[in-house]
């Protein structure tokens, strides 16, 4: 058994060991008798583990990956299903098996609809009444035509006996199915070839065709001789001498029908577009496909013997398929055959955690950066980005001029300036890069901005009438503006690359920093800051002392708000435009539709943004332990 | 001479549809240095508005009102307040609580440390300086407002209430620490209080105040003060002195109780 079939096993016991575990819980641990009590929800990881193993069964039984791990040569045996289900599919359609309707009924019933719109269209007047007279009677017989192939009456021996004969081999198909040494021995080569064959999803042909076992060289065998047999269904008319003169007389008839050219030039249109109309619906009735109801009895019922040799034949194969392959099943084309259905979009575990491995291999990576990795950086870089080129005009002196001798001897200037712009030698240190470190650089980058700025304004706003006066329409007015909307704006104007993202996030965390903090600030009693005023403290102390301690819990939950806010915002901005980050990788993913990245990006943001929030509850419970005990 | 003057204090509010309410007319009175007062009343007679006046959170609107020969202007040290439900700092411990006032006039480390612990005793609170706030008990909070309020050294002690929040109990054994800091210190007090027992037992001087317009209604002055400070407070409840004002003073407060009932009925 496969990893896979391993885990499979164990979440499933860990599923049922943590509903028994919880109920016994229940049994022995009535803490409360009255609901609402919020000690009920205190405890109980094990249905976390119930929770977790259930999403992971449903994601690996829906994508399949189950399936494949405990019937992996399944998929092989259910590509021959499918290619007998292929072959027979055109005779198939033609019956109310997998139509609501005979394929004759649905005919007729288009043909006969399109005739009486002839009918319609003919009394408008167009033609003198010889004309309409004669074109009415070829109407007619069109109509007649359709109807005589309709009626048992007029159907050849010739085609009775073919449908006959169809449905005979049909039946020889499905007898042949039900015979399990069909379709006798196995060519060796033939054989050797199909056991070479790459396994299911090991290769870029999802399933190689080939049949392995001998059920599967039955269904192979037998989608042969069904492609034939549907051919040769394909080419059955209801040609019996009757029919065929009434479609002579009406060709001819149409043929020697001469388009009066008296009139306005719009007139001689009109009636030009009804004769070619006549002459299409003509060539309807002329495909002779329309049969009389009780002559493909036969066949149908030879289909429904198919059928049912069919899951004779399959055996465990019709249980594996529903079970083991829910929501769709597998298809053949051309050449291999593919997962139909969830299997499609939701790609197996096991896959995507091998596609993630791929791309966190920091030599691989996606587009040629790394997921998450480090690189050597040289420490004068740093210190040259951190030193701004303007203190060089500071600094006094001129810089250094050649002497007489060409030398060039720096002057302290010219130092400061080398050190400014990262010019000199120095060690390197290890700096994280990737996809995912860009994401979070830019997320923590806003987010530090938003609360630098926020923070304060939001406690000015919440103590001064004219600061709360000031700010309150400006940040009202663009606090609701969803941030994705400043987008095509601020890519205009900070470009494509960091600045603008990080200036988007800093919009959406600045704008709930104020408003946390000027909630802070105005929820602190009065009878505090009277305490404070009356032991000395000034306006300033009592800010620092008073009003920010005060704040603290609404400041940190609208940093945990501010977080998740600014990194679903971010994803979405990186989707717009740059070439790095997590949002990007799935970006790029979504225009080659490759699914197994997109859901490994989806778990990566999810998982982040748990980190995210679980360092802030923590952060929370250590540096504000009095929350809701003041 | 840091005595508390009040001449013709007047406070009216204005609201904002226009009404006014006349939270206090006329109040005159002197509490001399180490006098302590206990202030009675109903509910809306101005009591807590008196109390903010003192302090310094509020502007009198007419008359004036001096400390020491100074007129209050604003919020000060020389004035420590102790409120019902202590306003600690929940965020310090009990020493940062006790010691916020030093720190913000910035005093020597040492003398911090110091101070904190000689307050810690005096109230009772030896070695809770490391225990935050918020896991102290109600009469605890109030032993460390108490204590933050002294370390200031203020001249004058302004108690909005410190008791009315603790079970009966806890309040006794905090009068009698009310009773022996204000010995000890030789502290001007001023106590607002709900409980007419309490006035009486805290009180050196008492005044009862009246609503609509708040004036000082009738003064008293107790012995029982003095007598807690020596005896058993269970015998001085008992002694018919006390029990004779508390009903005098009980049915006083509950006639002008009736008088705004009836006010508000017929209106």
């Amino acid at each position: 058994m496969t990893i896979v079939g391993v885990l499979y096993v164990i979440l499933a016991a860990m599923l049922v060991w943590s509903i028994i575990h919880g109920q016994k819980v229940i049994r022995t641990e009535r803490t409360d008798a009255v609901f609402g009590n919020p000690i009920r929800t205190m405890g109980g990881w094990h249905w976390v583990i119930c929770g977790v193993s259930s999403l992971m069964l449903f994601w690996l039984t829906f994508s399949w990956d189950a399936g494949k791990a405990f019937f992996p040569e399944a998929a092989n045996e259910l590509c021959q299903v499918a290619k007998l289900n292929r072959a027979v599919k055109p005779i198939r359609s033609a019956y109310p098996l997998d139509n609501r309707y005979l394929l004759s009924t649905r005919l007729l019933e288009r043909d006969f609809k399109q005739i009486d719109l002839l009918y319609v269209r003919l009394s408008g007047g167009d033609f003198n009444s010889e004309d309409r007279a004669e074109l009415n009677d070829i109407i007619n017989l069109m109509r007649d035509a359709l109807a005589a192939q309709a009626d048992s009456k007029f159907i050849s021996p010739d085609t009775e006996g073919r449908f006959k004969e169809i449905a005979d081999r049909i039946n020889r198909v499905a007898d042949d199915l039900l015979d399990e040494g069909y379709p006798g021995p196995a060519d060796p080569q033939l054989l050797q070839e199909a056991l070479a064959q790459p396994g299911w999803g090991e290769s870029s042909t999802e399933i190689p065709p080939l049949p392995k076992s001998d059920r599967g060289r039955g269904f192979d065998a037998a989608a042969v001789v069904m492609e034939q047999i549907a051919k040769d269904y394909g080419k059955i008319r209801n040609d019996s001498p009757h029919i065929t003169s009434m479609i002579e007389e009406i060709k001819s008839r149409i043929d020697g029908f001469v388009i009066d050219d008296s009139g306005s030039e719009h007139t001689i249109e009109r009636r030009a577009e009804l004769l070619k109309q006549i002459e299409k619906i003509s060539k309807r009735v002329d495909d002779l496909k329309i049969f009389p109801a009780q002559i493909t009895d036969d066949v149908e019922a030879a289909l429904v013997n198919l059928e049912n040799a069919m899951d004779t034949r399959q055996g465990p194969l019709k249980m594996i398929d529903t079970w083991a392959m829910p929501g769709g099943s597998i298809l053949a084309g051309n050449n291999a055959c593919s997962e139909q259905g969830s299997g499609r979009w939701l790609p197996k575990p096991s896959d995507t955690l091998a596609t993630f491995l791929h791309m966190a291999n920091p030599n691989q990576g996606y587009k040629g950066f790394p997921l998450l990795w480090f690189k050597m950086k040289p420490v004068a870089e740093m210190v040259g980005f951190l030193t701004p080129d303007w203190i060089t005009v500071l600094i006094p002196g001129d810089h250094a001029r050649h002497n007489d001798l060409g030398q060039i001897e720096p002057s302290f200037k010219d130092k400061v300036y080398n050190i400014a712009t990262s010019n000199f030698n120095s060690f390197s240190v290890p700096v994280p890069t990737g996809h995912i470190w860009d994401s979070i650089m830019r997320v923590l980058a806003g987010l530090f901005l938003g609360i630098l700025l926020g923070v304060p304004l939001g406690i000015f706003m919440g103590l001064s009438r004219f600061v709360k006066g000031f700010f309150d329409p400006l940040i009202e007015l663009y606090r609701p503006i969803p941030p994705l909307a400043w987008a095509p704006l601020i890519l205009t104007i900070f470009g494509i690359q960091d600045d603008g993202k990080i200036f988007l996030l800093f919009m959406v965390a600045f704008a709930i920093m104020v408003i946390s903090a000027r909630t802070g600030a105005t929820g602190t009693q009065l009878s505090k800051i009277h305490a404070a005023h009356s032991l000395g403290a000034s306006n300033r102390q009592i800010i620092r002392q008073v009003i920010l301690p005060n704040s603290l819990p609404e400041i940190l939950t609208g940093i945990r708000i501010s977080i998740g806010v600014c990194w679903g915002t971010l994803v979405a901005a990186e989707m717009l435009a740059g070439t790095t980050g997590i949002g990007f990788v799935e970006n790029v993913a979504r225009k080659q539709s490759d699914y197994e990245i997109i859901w490994m990006t989806i778990i990566v943001m999810g998982l982040l943004g748990l980190i995210f929030d679980v360092i802030m509850r923590f952060v929370i419970d250590k540096a504000i332990p009095w929350r809701g005990k003041g | 001479m840091s005595d508390l003057v009040a001449t013709n204090l007047d406070m009216v509010f204005s609201l904002p549809d226009e009404t006014t309410v006349h939270a206090l007319k006329d109040v005159n009175f002197t509490l001399k240095k180490g006098e302590l007062l206990a202030v009675l009343g109903p509910s809306g007679c101005g009591k807590t508005t008196l109390l903010n006046i003192i302090a310094g959170f509020l502007h009198p609107t007419g008359g004036s009102i001096k400390l020491g020969g100074k007129i209050i202007e604003e919020p000060g040290v020389d004035r420590g307040m102790v409120f019902q439900q202590g306003a600690l700092f929940e965020w310090l411990t009990v020493a940062d609580n006790v010691n916020f006032g030093l720190r913000m006039k910035n005093a020597e480390q040492s003398e911090i440390v110091e101070k904190v612990e000689e307050w810690l005793e005096i109230v009772g609170l030896q070695g809770f300086g490391d225990t935050p706030t918020y896991q102290l008990s109600g009469g605890m909070q109030q032993r460390v407002a108490l204590a933050r309020c002294l370390i200031n050294n203020p001249d004058l002690i302004l108690m909005d209430e410190p008791l009315g929040a603790l079970d009966a109990l806890t309040r006794e054994k905090m009068q009698s620490l009310v009773l022996k800091i204000w010995k000890e210190t030789g502290k001007t007090i001023m106590i607002i209080t709900h409980s007419v027992e309490e006035a009486l037992l805290l009180g050196e001087r008492l005044f009862v105040m009246a609503p609509r317009p708040g004036r000082l209604h009738k003064e008293y002055q107790l012995p029982f003060s003095e007598m807690g400070l020596t005896g058993d407070p269970r015998d001085i409840k008992n002694d018919d002195r006390f029990v004779e004002t508390k009903e005098e003073i009980l049915e006083m407060i509950w006639n002008m109780e009736e008088e705004i009932m009836g006010k508000v009925e017929s209106n």
